[in-house]
């Protein structure tokens, strides 16, 4: 490594790439270029084309125009071996881990012609950890790793295959405010190193925290390339969705005294007796919005289809509007005056190939508009999904298509659309905007404001802190299958509740979080 | 709607092609003409009974293949027709020849013996599966075997089985208790229960796309995550599922025993069952789709014998039912992945939320 050179030497130089897809949004004339040694933003909304856009760079799709330089070569990959072998490596999302298998293992595996998977290997390994961070030995089993260290840990998966150029593909996701830093620490100091991040993300603050230059994609196509140190959030993001900016905030409290939900002592266990959620108490109110704070995989999940009677309580009691529903089913719940929008909506809302129209009836199929008796009336679900789409501004162009052809945020609003039909006294909100763009996001915050308004009660799960805190009149922070701590939406800093959420913070003994008293 | 209309006829058209192709050079390799052979077995269908024989074969396979058509909307492999439509079957005409009824009550009520013995023959796969996770294939397969060592010791002569002529058989049904079919003199007899497999396939038909239960049904098969979250309760379902194939298959025996034998006989015919399963995949669980697999079904088997006068051994017969099946099951699968991705693409052209680039800046 030349270090005189690192500052104009281009590690990639991507060309009027064009890729085109059905029915999702490919790249039309993308120019990026990355210099070698920097940390490359690379931002825009969700279906903006940005994993596209790195699937070609990595090789696992090719563009049907356009030029990939690498370090001054022009490459065409076949598949991401190809990749790989130009230094280029990439750590996706969602970790792709053997949890039995030792760290040294993840790592060695697939790769075993390197060093083979003896002491060389062994010495390579030792000889990585330091630069990405990871201060253990490289025989402890992946599963016994936190979220931080297996990211880690497929970092050092592509160092070790010889990647000098990194695509982080939204990195920051899985990990809490002060994890982030860490993170971000270890970037830095692998940059001095030599190493070029291209650091996919929507998250604009930590964009800006950390890149050296940013790249702006839209519908496809990238808007241009800015410097973080003198463009402001507001800008970044106008770039983004190319119009005003929406803001979670509620503005006026419409928080009743009258229960709604009424969840106590609620326990649910694992086959071998370990507790998933440990004696839970929660009440939400007409017209309030209670948000659950917590890193995925305290018991959110867990809570959420618990008070749905998709998993079974071993102990609790929950009541709804009065009515003891502890050992009501999921569908008795629902005819109860429960809308739900689960956190995966293709696996858990939508049955994909089905029209919209049959998705309409999932979940009503024992009530009007949508079913007489035990026949179900199609023509009814056809008129509300009519409604529903043109209510809800779901694009598509009718309702006999398959709901797998619309694009997720407006599959979201179908499913949201259909959750807040047939009058639902409490909606379960688990992730309502993951994975929509930011018009759609605006749009959901809007809809469950107008519901709350209406007194609606809302439980609202969210690992979007801002969403959290913008939208919700009280937060429960969730630690390991318990509250830990009460949060008060109007003082409450994301800070605060990444602390919290990790059991690093103070309560007082009213369980109220103390805020600013963080390490 | 044209082009959901397209779709529809393509991929069968799209089968049949494949399957002839498959058949032809199947034919060519056992050094036939195909042509040859495949006017052989047309001709065969103007030939004494068969026509009729056809018709009466399609209304047992359409049975068949109904009762794994209902498994296949849960995701669920009912390999144990077989065994449900034998035990059926058999309790059925021991039943019926026991009775005492008046005639039409008699045949009903054997009907519904045969159903319920079939849907019995199936509750215990069905009760493994929700509380043991056994898998169906693994226990039905068992039953069927069972099936047929009961039915072997339920025939005996000790038990239930009397001599005529050299054939061991239950105790004949009374006329009462039979169902008279269409007699077409030198042509045959078209079995009276040929509209039951007409009526179970329209009510198939309707449950399936018309009710609650139906709806539940595809829910379940399509994602079980979704209809768990939409409040369908898995395990009822899969115990109503099985138990409704069950008493399908149960009835499976009855065209041949009320309208033919009128007594479960040792010459009782085997294999409909496993036959079904694969008309139901032809027909794409879909009652027209059925009843027209049946059909063909019933035609490759049935003419299958001209195949002999034309120099071709008629097992080929059997090497082309299972080319259709495959053929069909690949077509659809190609039809079915080219429909989502054309929709796509109109549904982003439509929307603006795809492909087509906004005027570059």
């Amino acid at each position: 490594m030349t270090d005189t050179e690192v500052d104009t030497e281009a590690a990639v130089v991507l060309t009027g790439i064009t890729k085109r897809f059905p029915g999702v949004v490919a790249n039309s004339d993308v120019h990026l270029t990355v210099r070698t040694g920097e940390v490359h933003a690379l931002c825009g909304e969700n279906g903006a084309g940005k994993s596209t856009l790195m699937k070609i760079l990595y090789g696992m799709q090719s563009p049907d125009e356009g030029d990939i330089e690498v370090n001054g070569e022009r490459v065409s990959f076949r598949s991401p071996s190809d990749a790989i072998k130009a230094g280029i490596g990439m750590v996706h999302q969602h970790f792709m881990l053997a949890d039995n298998l030792t760290v040294l293992e993840n790592v060695v595996l697939g790769a075993e012609g390197l060093h083979g998977i003896g002491k060389k290997a062994r010495n390579r390994i030792r000889g990585l950890t330091g630069s990405v961070g990871l201060d253990l030995d490289p025989d402890t089993l992946v599963e016994r790793l936190g979220v931080a260290d297996r990211q880690r840990v497929e970092i050092l998966k592509v160092l070790y295959r010889g990647a000098k150029i990194i695509i982080l593909d939204e990195p920051t996701a899985v990990l809490v405010p002060q994890e982030v830093d860490e993170l971000f620490n270890t970037l830095r100091t692998m940059r001095a190193d030599g190493y070029t991040f291209l650091f996919i993300s929507h998250k604009l603050d930590e964009v800006r925290a950390i890149a050296d230059s940013i790249t702006v994609i839209r519908r496809g196509t990238t808007v241009g390339t800015v410097d973080p140190r003198t463009v402001t959030t507001r800008q970044l993001a106008e770039m983004m969705v190319g119009s005003e900016l929406p803001s979670p905030e509620t503005r006026e409290s419409t928080v009743t005294d009258k229960v709604v939900l009424q969840v106590e002592g609620l326990v649910l266990e694992t086959p071998d007796g370990r507790r998933l959620l440990d004696a839970l108490d929660l009440t939400v109110h007409s017209g309030e919005v209670l948000g659950i704070a917590g890193v995925e995989g305290n018991g959110q999940t867990e809570l959420v289809e618990t008070i749905m009677g998709i998993r079974r309580a071993a102990a609790g009691k929950v009541t709804l509007d009065g009515q003891n529903l502890t050992r009501a089913g999921t569908l008795a719940r629902r005819e109860a005056g429960i809308g739900y929008i689960p956190e995966d909506r293709t696996r858990h809302g939508l049955l994909l190939t089905e029209p919209l129209w049959a998705n309409r009836i999932l979940g009503y199929q024992t009530r009007r508009p949508t079913a007489r008796g035990a026949f179900i009336d199609i023509a009814g679900a056809r008129r509300d999904t009519q409604r529903i789409v043109e209510q809800f501004d779901v694009r598509t162009p009718g309702i006999e298509v398959a709901a797998a052809s619309l694009s997720g945020g407006n599959q979201q609003k179908l499913v949201i659309g259909r959750e807040l039909s047939g009058e639902p006294k409490l909606l379960i909100a688990s992730h309502p905007t993951r994975g929509v763009d930011v018009g759609a996001q605006a749009a959901i915050w809007d809809h469950i404001r107008a519901a709350r308004h209406n007194g609606l009660a809302v439980l609202l799960v969210s690992a979007d802190l801002d969403e959290l805190i913008g939208l919700s009149d009280s937060i429960k922070v969730m630690l390991r299958g318990k509250f830990v701590a009460d949060a008060d939406p109007a003082t409450v800093t994301p800070e605060d509740l990444g602390s919290a959420m990790t059991g690093a913070a103070q309560v007082d003994e009213s369980g109220l979080l103390v805020t600013g008293g963080e390490q | 709607m044209t082009s959901r209309l397209r779709s529809s006829l393509l991929a069968p058209v799209l089968a049949v092609v494949f399957a002839a192709v498959l058949c032809a050079i199947v034919l060519i390799l056992s050094g036939a003409n195909p042509g040859e052979a495949l006017g052989a077995m047309i001709g065969q269908v103007g030939e004494g009974q068969i026509a009729v024989d056809i018709v009466n074969s399609t209304a047992i396979y359409m049975l068949a293949a109904l009762a794994a058509a209902i498994g296949f909307h849960m995701n669920l492999l009912n390999i144990g027709i077989e065994g449900q439509y034998r035990v059926g079957a058999l309790v059925a005409a021991i039943v019926g020849g026991a009775l005492v009824l008046p005639p039409v009550l008699h045949w009903l009520v054997i009907l519904l013996v045969a159903a319920a013995a079939g849907a019995a023959w199936a509750t215990l796969p069905a009760i493994l599966k929700v509380t043991r996770g056994v898998h169906e294939v693994l226990s039905t397969i068992m039953m069927n075997a069972i099936a047929f060592g009961l039915a072997a010791f339920l025939i005996r002569r000790d038990q239930f089985g009397i001599l005529v002529g050299n054939n061991v058989t239950t105790k004949p049904i009374p006329s009462s208790g039979q169902v008279p079919g269409i007699d077409l003199g030198d042509r045959g007899t078209v079995f009276g229960l040929v509209f039951l497999s007409v009526v179970a396939a329209a009510v198939y038909g309707v449950v399936l796309n018309r009710t609650r239960f139906g709806f539940e049904l595809k829910a379940s098969g399509l994602s079980p995550t979704a209809a768990a979250a939409g409040g369908v309760n898995a395990k009822k379902m899969i115990v109503v599922s099985l138990l409704v194939s069950g008493a399908v298959a149960g009835l499976v025996g009855m065209p041949e025993i009320l309208g033919r034998d009128h007594a479960y006989t040792l010459n009782f015919a085997s294999g409909y069952g496993f036959a079904g399963i694969g008309i139901a995949l032809l027909g794409r669980n879909h009652p027209v789709g059925i009843a027209f697999g049946s059909l063909l079904w019933a035609f490759l088997e049935k003419s299958k014998g001209a195949l002999d006068n034309v120099g071709v051994p008629k097992e080929i017969a059997t090497i082309m039912q299972g080319a259709i099946v495959l053929s069909v099951v690949v077509a659809y699968e190609i039809v079915k992945r080219m429909e989502l991705a054309a929709e796509q693409r109109r549904v982003g052209q439509a929307t603006g939320t795809a492909v087509e680039p906004e005027a570059a800046k």
